[in-house]
């Protein structure tokens, strides 16, 4: 029985391979052939989202199930080892969503859409992997897999500036991972260099002093990916510049593994970094309360910057600074309602950001092509793509933490933890919530709404099309139902939470 | 000690024999036979010859592998040797393929002898353990490299490539000799072993020091690291892209490992109270010196470079600085990571300037404008070339990758409870991530510039592409299975 | 018995509806408007049925439906209604068919308004519905949301700023609304509004509360009171008390006139609901501590509007300053109940009066409120937008049906005999009265300004000399008639039998009474 109910979770591993296979698929095709290589990436993300969904279902307690562990480098230790948890799998699903809308928002990828696609699927692929792998070294192989299709995606197919933002982007993510890598392999010789396992080494004491500084290196090192304030400013330039599906998964997938990598990887390794150092400085007395004070100051700084943004993308880009945010406060607050909270925000937020990225840059600038706010004003679009401002406007009433959509559970969460932890930050946090609502009412009223009375035509508005439509639907469908059913991802996030990994950092109890 | 009657000698020398007589018939066949056949019929004829030798070699080595440590260490063959002597034979097989297409020269048989040589040199090298022999090695690999510097005739480039490392090779080789002398002289002995036991529990002796900064020197120079790697770029630039290719490939390969071996054989006795050890030899805080200057110069020297194949050089002295991380902590693991990391580097760097050739011979030069577009006009040489910056860089899953971390990882396990060395490796992990900023300036050219706009596909060969196609998956399979490497290592 | 969920169904019902109009191509005119009215009706038909259904013998919950929905946060799915409960419902699907009609003329997006207009009537069921803070918040969300897209998109000239302002207030109000739920849910990990009346009557609230949230010197009461203030500030606005009004004018007048009569027939009423379902039961200790405070408030209101109304040229701002004036009658009613306590039977029958006056003032300016409002929106319909004060006159001449009805309506607002606005009123007069003599007294000067309003308008539009311009202007058509009918009815029915309502609302407000004894 019990084989044959983990037999599904097998598949999982299909996730990256399907991937993988796609774009060795897509490097085999004729040149020309712009239409199959669309149904190739369509396929091999659709693939991996059906086989994240059913092991999604068929996985309802949340517990680690190994998919595959065989021994890959066995003089040092290495495997070659994918296992999930609930974690993994909300991120799993995460990815499988966004990356099959992504697919639907580049449908009018025309110009080298063979390596678009093969890029994106490489990228998809990594992301997959980081979020399956238990060995750390794999962890980081696929880490690093992900980022370098990045560079390309935004730098060929991406728009103002992309070369420097694309070079810009790389190299944040790079000397981030060179902080993880440094990190890791420090904590390998530590442990006697015998494994990489993540539990396996999870359980190792780690002397406190080397707690102490290698926990905010690994930690940054994946924060900067995370967005973390003040090594933030890729994120912004990054996503303006990349095409919409690359924006979309950087926003939506990209961002989650610099999260994930700190839950996972940081804190579990070196739970002790985060005790009280003993002294203050600045009334901040360990490195959680450095970091708290940085996710605070990133959702209030990047709301408010938003705020002020001309460029209707930069208003989205900083408002993905806020949010992660949230997601770092919530890790921070180490209580069971917040760390839930932070892994329900990288899901909410990765659909919502992916949402919002798809309507400015597939709905609204493919058509306009034009991003400004102050020249959208002139527009009035919700008259000839009425299907882009209902979806903006649900997005962003989602993302601001209307209730019922998955924000609202997922912040509200987060705030609670912190309320416990740092009842001040909550507070301020509830205002970045507040100068969030201001940012998106902006950008909503001038992108759409418009001043122009008598209507202005522009004649030349492709209506939104069929594929635009469903990508839309399905993030939509996703935010509303784990706004209004959480518990579809929370049953199996908290007993993955409760699960011996987490027990340096739970001290006993949450 | 095995016998040493010349017929059983004869027999544990028989890999190199067979190189250095296939590198006879070659010359011959070519002199003789062909004088007036094309020049790519001779390239390909000698070609095949070369490689059905250095591939009998191989068959050789892998059939009959011996142990052998005699003559006080003139020859040392250990499980290991054959591997490596494997390993430089695949590399010179490559790199004669790639070779096949070039024009630079008439001289055929004179080229691909000279190619065979330096192989039967670089065998003998690194399977010796006595000065003497190491020595020789050295120099007759150094005389193949400066003719093969200077092979293309029509080029002053290739000429002066060829003077100014000679000029550099010359003196080294004397600073070495001078480094050599002094140590025979103080210990009796060429025998590295043998040296270690004599100067074990000495108290310091400025001539030693002396000899063992010379030796640093010697070496310094051969594999080019900062501050004796002024010849690197400009050979780099101006040599036939082959003869550049071998000599930052499998001459770096040979020269790194035998450096190791006198370095941690040799000297491995005077030691000195550690910063970071209780005790440790005295030369590695030098060599550390070394390596960290390498890796910061090389790699931020990189980042200026206009010409690929400088860029290459500079990326190769950052490379030697990498791998002298495994001298600083020389410990059996660092040492087969070492060799994995040198081995896959050499690997990678052929497969680079194998494609540099095609685009110089092409394109007409190797500047980064030349290389705009590429993608466009050569998809699969692209690909290939995107695989072999990414290893350099050290993404994975390629080679570069393992190949790094393993180095790493040994670094800092030479002192697992203090993290002796942890600063070596944070410096090297960040200039790690500081190539990939060149390295990315390199992609960019080939995927994201446009290309010239009278620009059409360009043709390359169906060897040059299966060879250079090898590589690629040869450098990504390292990298995903290194065990297969590993696991003999 | 019958098992299906009757209150989850009829707030799914217009869900569907919007929905389903949302998918309609927006260049069909016709299609959203009666499918929109058909949702509406099938909506009204369920309440109906609910109301029929109802057992009016108690104030106790009815129609509950539990289930667990996120343990997490101690959310469940709870709704259920009262007497209050069931009456606004009723309301709300009296005006929403009302809105809809008086939209008939609307062309720009139909489809995207009717499907706006149908979810707003599910916030406004939802959040008379639930029992939960979790789900009953999503619902008072969604109906700001379309409520503001509605004055936006729709509006009239001054529509930006009115929208926003209207957003701003409103949304300002629920997140302090928020902020102290959640700070609630911090100390007492309940979400649940009965749940949370039981612990505040067993005197657990303010302990638990002050416990969690120690924050300096303040004592336990003051924290109770803080998060009494931020809780009772999204319902002021909402409602809206003096000085908290100010954007409910121009909101009223820029939104087009069928949103208007969903704002001021439905939605204003969601303020006092929130204070008699939530503040009353779970805050009656702080209700009283600030009583002398909002009386005075609500007494301001009452006077102050009234007199605004009377400066007043353009119609819609008139009857929204009027249908502030109404609402601060609610409020006083409401307040002077809160004042007392303990088992005086005489108290008892003056709070139980003011209670049901309360409660029957809600749905009858609900009812005259909105039909004021189509007037205006058949008015504007003739004269092409225009509703100004000194633009008619004699109208009575060449439109007597319409100026009839429209009267009707008018004396219902100002409240004779007869009609449904007197009895309401006459009861919060007479409950508040004993209970809070002074300020009962004094908002007895905004019921003469509110005469003298009404009066004008009907003497400025209805009577006098014609103007030249309306010599054509035409009657009400049969069409308009029949739809006007029912409202006009009901306003005759309720004034004449006010038991209808009363004795569906009594024992509820009873129950509420017999709370307060503590």
């Amino acid at each position: 029985m019990g084989h044959l109910r983990f037999g599904i979770l097998i598949m999982l591993a299909w996730t990256i391979y399907i991937s993988f296979l796609g774009v060795l698929a897509l490097l085999l095709l004729p040149k020309a052939s712009v239409r199959a290589a669309r149904i190739i990436a369509l396929i091999a993300t659709v693939g991996g989202l059906a086989v994240t969904l059913t092991a999604f279902a068929q996985q309802k307690s949340g517990t680690i199930v190994t998919v595959v562990r065989i021994p890959w480098i066995p003089s040092l230790g290495i495997e070659y080892h994918l296992a999930a948890d609930g974690i993994s799998l909300t991120l799993l699903l995460l990815t499988g969503i966004v990356a099959t809308a992504g697919i639907f928002f580049s449908w009018n990828i025309e110009h080298r859409a063979k390596e678009f696609f093969a890029f994106y699927l490489v990228l998809i692929g990594g992301v997959y992997g980081v979020f399956l792998s238990f060995d750390l070294f794999l962890l980081f192989v696929f880490y690093e897999i992900a980022i370098i299709p990045k560079y390309f995606l935004i730098a060929i197919w991406g728009s103002t500036r992309r070369e420097y933002a694309a070079m810009k982007l790389v190299l944040y993510s790079l000397v981030g991972s060179a902080m993880v890598l440094i990190g890791l392999i420090a904590a390998y010789v530590l442990a006697g260099a015998k494994t990489m396992n993540l539990a396996d080494l999870a359980q190792f004491p780690f002397p406190i002093h080397f707690q102490m500084w290698a926990f905010p290196l690994v930690f940054v090192g994946f924060g900067i990916l995370a967005g973390l304030w003040p090594f933030h400013t890729w994120a912004p330039t990054g996503h303006v510049a990349a095409p919409t599906a690359a924006s979309m998964l950087l926003a939506g997938v990209v961002m989650k593994l610099g999260a994930y990598g700190c839950l996972r990887v940081a804190m579990v390794l070196f739970p002790r970094g985060l005790d009280a150092w003993g002294f203050y400085v600045l009334g901040l007395g360990s490195w959680r309360d450095v970091f708290a004070l940085l996710a605070l100051i990133g959702i209030v700084y990047g709301a408010m910057v938003a705020l002020v943004q001309k460029d209707f993308k930069f208003v989205i880009g900083y408002s993905s600074v806020s949010h992660m945010g949230f997601v770092l406060l919530g890790l921070m607050t180490l209580t069971q309602t917040g760390l839930s909270g932070a892994v329900l925000q990288i899901f909410s937020h990765g659909i919502l950001a992916g949402l919002l990225f798809a309507v400015v840059g597939r709905m609204v600038y493919d058509r306009t092509h034009t991003r400004d706010l102050d020249e959208l004003e002139k527009i009035n679009l919700y008259k000839f793509i009425p299907f882009a401002a209902v979806t903006f406007v649900v997005a962003s009433m989602a993302s601001i933490g209307l209730p019922g959509f998955s924000g609202f559970v997922a912040e509200l969460q987060v705030l609670i933890g912190a309320w416990r932890a740092f009842p001040l930050y909550a507070i301020v946090a509830g205002i970045g919530i507040m100068i969030g609502v201001a940012y998106t009412w902006r950008a909503m009223q001038k992108a759409f709404i418009g001043k122009a009375e008598s209507g202005s035509q522009h004649p030349s508005l492709p209506p939104i099309s069929i594929p635009e439509r469903i990508g839309a639907i399905i993030l939509i469908g996703a935010s509303l139902t784990i706004g209004l059913y959480p518990q579809l991802i929370l049953s199996r996030i908290i007993p993955a939470l409760n699960s011996p990994l987490f027990d340096g950092l739970r001290k006993g109890s949450w | 000690m095995i016998a040493t009657t010349y017929p059983a000698l004869f027999r544990l020398i028989l890999p190199e024999t067979i190189v250095a007589a296939t590198a006879l018939v070659v010359l011959t066949v070519d002199l003789v036979l062909m004088r007036d056949a094309g020049t790519r019929l001779r390239f390909a004829i000698g070609a095949l010859i070369s490689c059905i030798g250095c591939a009998g070699s191989i068959a050789l080595m892998l059939i009959a592998p011996q142990q052998a440590n005699i003559f006080d260490g003139i020859l040392v063959i250990d499980p290991q040797t054959p591997l490596i002597q494997i390993a430089l034979l695949v590399l010179t097989i490559l790199m004669i393929l790639i070779s096949i297409e070039s024009t630079f020269t008439k001289h055929v048989g004179e080229y691909l002898a000279l190619v065979l040589f330096a192989a039967t040199s670089m065998m003998f090298l690194v399977s010796s353990q006595n000065l003497l022999l190491i020595f020789i090695s050295l120099e007759l690999l150094s005389l193949s490299l400066y003719i093969l510097a200077a092979f293309d005739k029509r080029s002053a480039q290739s000429a002066e490539a060829s003077l100014k490392y000679f000029l550099f090779g010359a003196t080294s080789a004397a600073f070495m000799l001078f480094g050599f002398s002094l140590v025979y002289g103080l210990t009796g002995s060429t025998n590295l072993t043998q040296i270690a036991d004599a100067t074990k529990g000495r108290p310091l002796d400025p001539l030693l020091i002396a000899a063992i900064v010379m030796t640093i020197i010697g070496f310094g120079f051969k594999v080019a690291a900062v501050p004796f790697h002024f010849w690197a770029p400009d050979v780099y630039e101006g040599a036939p892209p082959v003869s550049a290719a071998l000599i930052a490939s499998s001459s770096k390969v040979a020269g790194i490992v035998i450096f190791y071996q006198v370095m941690v054989i040799g000297f491995s006795g005077v030691e000195t109270p550690g910063v970071w050890k209780d005790h440790m030899p005295v030369w590695v805080p030098a060599i550390a010196c070394l390596a960290a200057l390498s890796m910061v110069l090389g790699n931020l020297v990189a980042i200026r470079q206009a010409s690929v194949r400088r860029l290459l050089a500079y990326s190769a002295i950052a490379h030697v600085g990498y791998m002298l991380l495994a001298l600083v902590s020389h410990t059996e693991q660092s040492f087969s990571a070492l060799l994995y990391y040198a081995l896959t580097y050499a690997l990678t760097t052929i497969g680079a300037f194998g494609v540099v050739a095609v685009v110089e011979a092409k394109i007409g030069g190797d500047k980064l404008s030349d290389f705009s577009g590429l993608s466009r006009r050569a998809p699969v040489l692209s690909f290939c070339m995107l695989i072999f910056m990414l290893s350099l860089a050290g993404i994975p899953p390629l080679a570069g990758f393992f190949g790094k971390f393993y180095i790493f990882a040994a670094a800092l396990a030479a002192a697992p409870q203090t993290l002796g060395l942890l600063w070596l490796v944070i410096l090297a992990i960040a200039m790690s991530a500081v190539s990939l900023y060149y390295y990315l300036q390199v992609l960019k050219r080939i995927y994201i510039a446009d290309p010239p706009a009278d620009a059409g596909p360009i043709q390359v060969s169906v060897v040059s592409q299966i060879v250079l196609c090898l590589i690629a998956f040869g450098v990504a399979l390292l990298g995903c299975a290194p065990n297969i490497l590993l696991g003999r290592l | 018995m019958n098992t299906l969920p009757l209150i989850t169904t009829l707030t799914a019902v217009p869900l569907i509806g919007a929905f389903a109009i949302l998918g309609v191509n927006s260049q069909n005119k016709k299609l959203p408007r009666n499918a929109a009215l058909i949702f509406s009706f099938i909506a009204l038909a369920l309440t109906l049925i609910v109301w029929h259904r109802f057992n009016s013998s108690t104030g106790d919950l009815q129609f509950e439906e539990l289930h667990t929905w996120i343990p997490a946060l101690g959310v469940q799915y709870h709704v259920g209604i009262d007497g209050l409960g069931l009456l606004m419902l009723l309301l709300a699907a009296i005006v929403v068919p009302m809105s809809i009609a008086a939209s008939w003329q609307i062309q720009e997006n139909a489809s995207l308004y009717f499907s706006l207009i149908l979810f707003l009537q599910t916030g406004l069921i939802g959040t008379f519905t639930a029992l939960n803070f979790f789900h009953w918040f999503i619902f008072w969300e969604l109906s700001l949301i379309p409520a503001f897209f509605l004055i936006r998109l729709w509006g009239g000239p001054q529509r930006a700023s009115a929208a926003t302002q209207f957003f701003v207030y409103t949304m300002v109000g629920s997140i302090a609304l928020l902020l102290a739920f959640l700070a609630i849910f911090q100390c007492t990990g309940v979400f649940d509004f009965i749940s949370l009346t039981d612990l505040a009557r067993n005197g657990q609230l303010i302990p638990s509360l002050a416990g969690k949230l120690g924050w300096h010197t303040l004592g336990p009461q003051q924290i109770t009171m803080i998060i009494f203030c931020c809780a009772s500030l999204g319902f002021v606005v909402k409602v809206p008390l003096i000085p908290f009004h100010t954007w409910l004018p121009s909101a009223y007048a820029e939104a087009p006139t069928g949103t208007t009569i969903l704002l001021t027939g439905a939605m204003s009423k969601m303020g006092v609901y929130g204070f008699l379902r939530i503040l009353f039961p779970i805050f009656f200790v702080e209700m009283r501590s600030a009583r002398t405070l909002l009386l005075w408030l609500a007494v301001a209101t009452i006077v102050l509007s009234a007199y605004a109304a009377l400066a007043q040229k353009d119609l819609k701002r008139i009857f929204a300053y009027s249908s502030i004036n109404h609402l601060g009658y609610c409020m006083l009613g409401m307040i002077s109940v809160a004042g007392f306590h303990g088992e005086s039977a005489a108290f008892s029958a003056d709070k139980a009066a003011a209670l049901n006056g309360v409660m029957l003032q809600m749905f009858n300016h609900g009812l005259t409120a909105a039909t004021l409002f189509w007037f205006v929106a058949l008015l504007e319909k003739r004269t092409g937008g225009l509703r100004g004060l000194n633009d008619f006159g004699g109208l009575r001449k060449v439109a007597p049906v319409f100026c009839g009805l429209m009267g009707i309506a008018l004396f219902s607002s100002l409240g004779l005999p007869g009609l449904n606005g007197f009895i309401g009123e006459f009861l919060i007069f007479r409950g508040a009265f004993p209970l809070a003599t002074w300020a009962t007294a004094l908002a007895l000067l905004g019921l003469l300004a509110t005469a003298i309003v009404i009066l004008t308008i009907l003497q400025r539009v209805f009577s006098g000399p014609l103007n030249e311009r309306w010599q054509n202007f035409p009657d009400l058509t049969i069409g308009e008639r029949l739809a006007l009918l029912p409202p006009i009815a009901l306003m005759f029915v309720l004034g004449i039998y006010p038991q209808l309502v009363l004795g569906v609302i009594n024992s509820t407000a009873l129950k509420i009474v017999q709370q307060m004894r503590y």
